[in-house]
């Protein structure tokens, strides 16, 4: 037990975190790039034709896995934000921030995929109803986690801000979820979910868990690549050299 | 209590406190959150008198009738329980289909009439090809709705 907890801590350390996220990175990438591959393949080229939807429902594949990732990758922000928040870390400070851009990326991805597929489908660009206003609001939280980070000059009261502030927005998550049982809605329900059986072809399912998969493989490795530049960036502040010549663990966890 | 678990707890309780907010305050605007009213809720005069408003159902089998312009539409919307006629003056969606979901707004008429100025389509959550929809439609007894989500009854 005491090994296993030794070696973790040793990626707390932002001499560790740097090598270790550079060694991730191209993995990450490369099998983001085939998993992606594989799920366009299969969701373009096989899937079979929609019955009531025809070809407009192959959209899904990529508007569903954006929207799981938007949400997910807020959970993980707000994860990092209170780890950051709680043990006075500096680098889960820095995961949180680096997560933020890649999620509000989806959930705009998400936003427009969902504009694209409801105007062939239900006949309205958008309307305002509980899914898609939620998830609007969504890509506001994330927004406003960024701004608020980059309006504070001083880097341990912007994480301090940003990071309350992600906690704070996670209460959207399980709305966004769970607004189509909730309410009325124009957006139909989930068809996957842990629940109950998927209400969708083996193939088209298939196909969407790829895509989910790549998502979550390129957004692991477009994170790893922001976070060496947050390093960076942070060692390279004045302020940062001034107090401790040579930063050690102690005054990076500080 | 160490100082680190005292932040911990003091970030569970600030999200306990917020959650319990904000289920309070979705709680109170429950009726302002609903996109549509069914037609349940329009016979019960559930919905706002005199004002815009959209009704969601299903469009009833065999009552869209098409007016001599090609235009003007009347259909039934349905919730398996109360009916309300609509009528609508534009462009159906392409998905809009007889024993499908539909979501319309306008106003209700004096005489129950349900006139829209909009109709949108609402599909479910079911994809499949056609193959497989055919066999299912055969398997399924007529009229049982095939989506529990297309209207949620409060």
């Amino acid at each position: 037990m005491s090994d296993s907890r030794v070696t973790w801590s040793k990626y707390s350390s932002l001499q560790a975190l740097y090598p270790l996220a550079g060694r991730l990175i191209p993995w990450c990438a490369g099998a983001a790039v085939l998993f992606m591959a594989a799920g366009l393949y299969l969701g373009f080229f096989v899937a079979p034709t929609d019955f009531q939807q025809g070809e407009a429902y192959r959209i899904i594949f990529v508007h569903v896995p954006a929207a799981w990732m938007s949400m997910f990758l807020y959970v993980m922000m707000a994860l990092w934000a209170g780890l950051g928040l709680g043990l006075k870390a500096r680098p889960s400070f820095m995961m949180a921030q680096a997560i933020a851009p890649t999620g509000a990326i989806f959930t705009f991805l998400a936003l427009l995929t969902g504009a694209l597929w409801g105007k062939p489908t239900w006949g309205a660009w958008w309307v305002w109803d509980a899914r898609l206003t939620s998830e609007l609001i969504l890509l506001f939280l994330y927004l406003g986690v960024m701004l608020l980070h980059a309006s504070i000059d001083d880097l341990r009261r912007a994480d301090r801000a940003s990071a309350l502030f992600a906690l704070v927005g996670v209460v959207n998550v399980p709305i966004i979820y769970f607004s189509v049982r909730w309410w009325n809605t124009l957006h139909q329900g989930a068809s996957v979910s842990m629940t109950a059986a998927p209400k969708m072809a083996a193939t088209m399912l298939t196909a969407m868990l790829l895509m989910a998969i790549g998502f979550w493989l390129y957004s692991m490795a477009v994170i790893l690549m922001r976070l060496r530049c947050v390093i960076l960036e942070r060692n390279s502040q004045p302020r940062w050299n001034q107090s401790a010549v040579e930063p050690g663990v102690k005054e990076i966890r500080a | 209590m160490t100082p680190r678990q005292k932040r911990f707890s003091l970030i569970g309780l600030g999200l306990v406190a917020l959650g319990i907010a904000a289920a309070l305050v979705l709680n109170a605007f429950q009726s302002n959150l609903v996109f549509f009213f069914t037609p349940t809720q329009v016979a019960n005069g559930e919905v706002p008198k005199g004002q815009s408003f959209r009704i969601g159902g299903m469009v009833e089998a065999g009552t869209l009738q098409r007016e001599n312009d090609g235009l003007t539409v009347h259909f039934v919307m349905s919730d398996t329980v109360k009916r309300v006629p609509v009528t609508y003056k534009g462009i159906l969606p392409d998905l809009f289909k007889e024993g499908k979901g539909a979501v319309a707004q306008g106003k209700l008429s004096p005489e129950g009439t349900f006139v829209a100025s909009e109709v949108l389509a609402k599909h479910d959550e079911n994809y499949m090809p056609p193959e497989a929809a055919e066999a299912m439609a055969k398997a399924k007894a007529a009229g049982k709705q095939s989506s529990n989500t297309l209207v949620v009854t409060p």
